[in-house]
């Protein structure tokens, strides 16, 4: 038996506006499931941000969203550049964003350091010139 | 305090959930920081208005948010906030008086 409901979205990164459609549209979908609000806002949150560095930093990408009663799990995989120093990357304050992304509010260096606050585990498979794939989980239990 | 009282003091760009307690205050306008820190149901206040202001209030799930400094949304960046039902609000005042005043009723 499997119980499991696949969201799957494609992110565009032409579109530095449209980020974030897809991190809404599964706030969404959980809030109608009726996921307590505050894993629907880790979810959010962690997701968010894995899908504006997609945006960002590679050429956009796919997610995955995998729901059971005991956990969501997130991949977001795409075929950008790849981190050369993930533990440097994790680290808050270390950026490698544009002038043009900074001016938007961006660029902080707060973004892998907050998906890995909001989320129960965190994954980094990275390979240079080949892409990135982070897989993140927030459980149900523990984050109500 | 509720998020249709807010319209007394500023002014209306989008109501959506008027009914809404603010439970809180929030001053930040670097996007990267809000989305760790801004705490769900908190009034947002920032002078940074751009359509990725909206996805950091609506993922975040603030109360609302509020443009200080006469800071201003396009309308394409409106119709957004329709859509997504996030009440936001303008002001002329610098960001600290804004959120003060909030601040004292909540
Ligand atoms: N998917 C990715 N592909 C390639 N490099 C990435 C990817 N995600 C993050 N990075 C690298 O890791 C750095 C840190 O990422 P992080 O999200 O923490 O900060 P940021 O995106 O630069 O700024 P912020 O998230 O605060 O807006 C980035 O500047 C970039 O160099
Ligand atoms: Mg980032």
């Amino acid at each position: 038996m499997d119980d499991t409901i696949v969201l799957e979205y494609t992110v565009d990164a032409e579109d530095f506006t449209r980020a974030g459609e897809a991190s809404s549209d599964v706030k969404k979908k959980l809030k109608q499931m009726g996921v307590s609000p505050n894993v629907i806002r880790k979810v959010a949150i962690a997701m968010y941000e894995g899908e504006i560095n997609m945006v960002i930093h590679a050429q956009g990408g796919e997610i995955k969203v995998y729901i059971t009663p005991e956990n969501i799990k997130m991949v977001l995989k795409d075929v950008g550049p790849g981190i050369p120093d993930v533990e440097k990357a994790m680290q808050a304050g270390w950026s490698t964003a544009p002038e043009e992304v900074r001016n938007l509010g961006f660029g902080a260096g707060m973004g892998l350091p907050n998906m890995k606050k909001n989320t129960d585990s965190m994954e980094v498979e990275t390979e240079i010139g080949k892409g990135t794939t982070i897989t993140m989980v927030v459980n149900m239990l523990g984050n109500e | 305090m509720k998020v249709k009282d807010l319209s007394e003091k500023f002014k209306v760009i989008n109501m959506a959930d008027g009914e809404r307690e603010i439970e809180d205050v929030f001053c930040c306008d670097l996007l990267s920081i809000a989305m760790g820190k801004a705490p769900a149901g908190s009034a947002w206040v920032t002078v940074m208005a751009n359509v990725n202001t909206l996805a950091v209030a609506s993922l975040t799930d603030v109360a609302c948010v509020i443009l200080a400094e006469n800071a201003r949304l396009d309308d394409m960046t409106v119709s957004k906030a329709k859509e997504q039902e996030i009440t936001v609000f303008a002001t002329e005042e610098p960001i600290f008086k804004a959120a003060l005043s909030i601040y004292n009723n909540v």
